[in-house]
């Protein structure tokens, strides 16, 4: 829903046109979707490198158009043919003046590229940390993202929300970024470029979302078998959306007396050994915190939909969607999986 | 330093059966000491393992054909592509290359064997089994039941995946062991062909009278040197963590996976160029006989050949840009790697003139001798556009570089190797490779590759990530994999044409005689294929193009070379 949006509002207006033929193209083919292109840049980090990236393909793209034609050239012009073919033809050793010329001129050439690298380097990278900004904790699992709110003691998993950030109210969010285990990377093309997730080794980036709406990208270093479906959901939320979630996240679970069997359950079994539900004994951290599993869209980190079928599915086997996950197949009965699942339909 | 093979005692006094013959002939290859037939196993040896590992792609462009697709299961998806990476750089990319300087390198610099023989045997050996543990892992690790355990951590191997805790197992020690043991195999080789070269050239073949094949071979073999040194060390500290309960690269006890990176990639840029450079030392040599002309500015090739050994060692941290190094870090390594382009837009440029003025005949070898020229043209503007580094933040791990290093490993230097084996095919088995099958296998390769490997530029600008095993439905991905898939296919329609050729030519090929191509290097005045000493009579050269002399008496190269 996103990028025909962005694209046109970006201030690379005149580039339009050719971001079309380069990306849109199969996008049309496909219907519009939320995108995860770097061509539909929606925030600042995203939109200064898509800028750069125009300028250094404009660049490249005439060094290739120039070089390219020449040996077309040649190879038209110089072809053997006719009778004369047998002759051998002149031979011309080199020349210095000549290499000296294609020496210097791509030195130029690079010079140019980097002061224009460096700028945007040091732009983005050393952006100092406005007071305003909201900071998240996001920590790499195999093979799902925990989210920490520090300033609002919510913990959350897969579905990042984030304030839009406007001009005259900028809010851009700081992640900082850990490793429970081992490598991961944060990508979420439209927002900014991906940085890594490395145990003992914290690193930073931030992005300023500007339009609300639902940004996805995924995991970009591979780290293990389900490494494809480490998936990532970016809402963009208005700040009173984003106000209302964070105030329901940071209640306790939702206690629902209908739910009494499934919570039993739940809190005799495994479960509690690996995930949290705020509010209940349930004290786990290697799994999702589950306090409020039914405010996000998604579940086994975007695998699937969060429908109480997939539920049931992933509580049976999680190997359905995600042969690989870390989480066992419980072994439950048939009836304690409805009712665990009865239970963890009522956290909202 | 002759052949040193010696038939079975007792053969020689009755004729042998059919069996015994064919003992004969395989000891023959098993004992090889002859540069020759060394340079031959190296090859044959490598495109076995080139059809291995582009059946190991094509297993992975049919399970990525369409979305959520369950043709392979996520764990052998993983394997496929960490053997497919490890395959195509280790146990073709490098010995192929080195089997041609093998056999070439003593021929064109007018020697009888390598300085080292034995040595050279070693290395292949080395080699060849280091290669049989990697594929060993298939059946071995956990035992012989279910699809055995290959590694499945990547090429890169990034710790702490590789770590017991994260990959329990045997798999991830095959993949050490194997490298190390190939390491040391090549080790052997590239001190052999610098030895070689110094020392063993022939009468008045000074260094700059050496053809631009044997420049870059030394330049290559140095590097290698300082290049695979590295990744023997941090294979050895990986080893030591994982049974030695060290902790270099154990996040979990204090160790950094960041070094490990470190240690890979000063290994693993240069490695690039390693396998890059005897590819245009190929194009050195083919573009001018095709073209007739010498080589346009040789002094300035050699240089601009030394140049990229040594930016190329400032290089390796680009593939980092995302690991949250300083500004000043990414923006020195930014700067390092643009400048690689520098000395390699010399190379292009002097090609382009090489061919500029010339009579140009499009034989086989020059048809994939100039599309390389045109997809290393294209693969060095991808490679600026990821060295800058805010670009690269976008860029790094999606198909983009997927389809850069294709572009480098695939549309530079396989279409090197094709151009080559085309070139010296008829040299070392006496027979031409056919005209006409290797037209189909240049057309249909070229098409393949253009549908697979340009289309993986646009399905990572469009935000898909290397190294997974399926993707969603709704990313606008589905058209484009469908047809990077399709080019896959042609692909292997062209590499199958092309091993026919192989094994036809040699059956009922046209007789080459000692020169097809009208050549200028020495090896193309012996007899087809050269005898084991391979020149009756030392030969003595007075420029760089000793054929050409002989070819042209009135009007020789020594006359014009500085």
């Amino acid at each position: 829903m996103q990028p025909s949006r962005s694209l046109s509002s970006s201030r690379f207006r005149p580039c339009f046109a050719f971001s079309l033929c380069l990306g849109a193209v199969p996008a049309l083919a496909e219907g519009a979707q939320s995108t995860p292109s770097i061509l539909a840049p929606a925030s600042t980090p995203a939109h200064e490198i898509y800028g750069l990236s125009l300028f250094v393909l404009l660049i490249t793209g005439s060094i290739f158009a120039v070089v390219a034609g020449l040996l077309a050239y040649v190879v038209v012009r110089f072809r053997a043919r006719g009778p004369d073919a047998e002759h051998e033809p002149p031979q011309i050793y080199g020349s210095i003046r000549v290499e000296l010329a294609w020496t210097v001129i791509p030195v130029l050439i690079v010079v140019v590229l980097f002061l224009t690298t460096a700028r945007i380097i040091f732009a983005i990278q050393d952006a100092p940390e406005p007071k305003s900004a909201l900071e998240v904790t996001v920590i790499g699992h195999q093979f799902w993202w925990e989210f920490r709110y520090p300033k609002f003691n919510i913990v959350t998993a897969n579905e990042l929300h984030i304030p839009a950030s406007t001009l005259l109210a900028p809010e851009p969010t700081y992640l900082r970024l850990l490793s429970a285990d081992v490598d991961h990377s944060f990508w979420v093309p439209q927002l900014a470029g991906k940085t890594d997730l490395i145990p003992n080794h914290p690193n930073e980036m931030w992005l300023d979302p500007h339009e609300p709406g639902l940004y996805v990208g995924q995991c970009a270093q591979f780290c293990g078998i389900e490494h494809a479906k480490m998936l990532i959901r970016v809402y963009v939320d208005t700040p009173q959306q984003f106000d209302a979630w964070a105030k329901n996240q940071q209640r306790l679970a939702v206690h629902d007396s209908t739910a009494a069997a499934g919570k039993q359950v739940f809190e005799t079994q495994a479960c509690v050994n690996c995930h949290t539900i705020v509010g209940t004994p349930a004290h786990g951290t290697f799994g999702p915190d589950l306090t409020h599993l039914m405010s996000r869209a998604t579940i086994a980190a975007g695998a699937a939909a969060n429908t109480p079928d997939n539920l049931r599915a992933w509580i049976h086997d999680p190997g359905t969607f995600k042969p690989g996950a870390q989480m066992p197949a419980m072994q439950l009965s048939d009836q304690q999986t409805d009712e665990v699942v009865a239970y963890l339909s009522t956290l909202h | 330093m002759a052949d040193q093979t010696l038939p079975i005692p007792g053969s020689l006094t009755a004729t042998p059966s059919r069996g015994a013959a064919f003992l004969e002939w395989l000891h023959g290859w098993v004992v090889t000491v002859d540069h020759k037939k060394l340079g031959i196993l190296y090859v044959v040896y490598a495109i076995f393992f080139l059809l291995v590992a582009g059946a190991e792609a094509l297993a992975m462009r049919i399970q990525l054909a369409i979305p959520n697709n369950h043709f392979l299961s996520p764990e052998f998806y993983n394997e496929m592509f960490t053997m497919h990476g490890t395959t195509m750089v280790f146990l073709v990319g490098m010995p192929i290359l080195f089997g041609f300087a093998n056999y070439l390198v003593p021929l064109m610099i007018g020697a009888r064997d390598m300085a080292f023989p034995r040595l050279n045997a070693f290395s292949f050996w080395l080699t060849a089994f280091g290669g049989l543990m990697l594929y060993f892992s298939f059946i071995g690790g956990f035992g012989l039941y279910g699809m055995g355990s290959a590694p499945d951590v990547g090429w890169w191997a990034y710790a702490p995946l590789t770590a017991k805790a994260f990959s329990p197992g045997h798999n991830t020690d095959y993949w050490a062991l194997s490298l190390i043991v190939m390491g040391f195999g090549t080790l052997g080789t590239a001190i052999n062909i610098i030895a070689t070269i110094l020392s063993m050239r022939c009468r008045g073949m000074t260094l700059f009278r050496m053809p631009l094949f044997a420049w870059l071979m030394l330049v290559v073999s140095g590097m290698t040197l300082i290049t695979i040194t590295p990744l023997t060390a941090a294979q050895i500290m990986l080893l030591i963590d994982r049974y030695l309960g060290g902790h270099f690269f154990d996040t979990q006890a204090g160790g950094s996976a960041v070094v490990w990176m470190h240690f890979f990639w000063i290994f693993g840029h240069p490695e690039v160029y390693v396998l890059v450079l005897p590819a245009f030392a190929i194009a050195n040599e083919i573009i001018p006989v095709f073209s007739r002309k010498a080589i346009f500015g040789y002094p300035a090739m050699v240089a601009a050949s030394i140049g990229i050994a040594f930016v190329s060692l400032t290089v390796w941290a680009h593939h980092m840009f995302t690991v949250g190094m300083t500004s000043v870090g990414n923006a020195f390594f930014a700067l390092s790697t643009m400048m690689v382009g520098i000395p390699t837009g010399i190379k292009i440029f002097n090609w382009v003139a090489t061919m500029w003025g010339g009579k140009i005949r499009f034989a086989t070898p020059m048809l994939f001798a100039t599309a390389f020229v045109l997809q290393f043209l294209a693969a060095g503007l991808t490679g600026i556009m990821l060295s800058v580094a805010p670009w690269d933040w976008q860029l790094h791990n999606s198909y983009f570089v997927i389809a850069h290093f294709h572009y480098v490993l695939v549309g530079a230097i396989v279409f090197c190797i094709f151009a080559a084996i085309y070139y010296w095919y008829p040299k070392a088995t006496g027979h031409m490779l056919s005209e006409k099958l290797g037209k189909w296998h240049f057309w249909l390769f070229l098409i393949g590759f253009h549908v697979t490997f340009d289309t993986m530029h646009f399905v990572g600008i469009l935000g898909m990530p290397r190294s997974i095993y399926t993707y969603e439905a709704d990313r606008g991905w589905n058209t484009l994999n469908m047809i990077i898939s399709m080019g896959g296919m042609f692909q292997a329609v062209a590499v199958l044409i092309f091993a026919w050729n192989l094994v036809d030519s040699y059956l009922h090929g046209k007789e080459a005689g000692n020169d097809p191509w009208d050549a200028w290097t020495l090896e193309w005045s012996t007899p087809s294929p050269p005898p084991a000493y391979n020149f009756a009579t030392d030969p003595e050269v007075r420029s760089r193009r000793p054929l050409w002399d002989i070819k042209h008496p009135n009007d020789p190269d020594w006359k014009y070379e500085q």
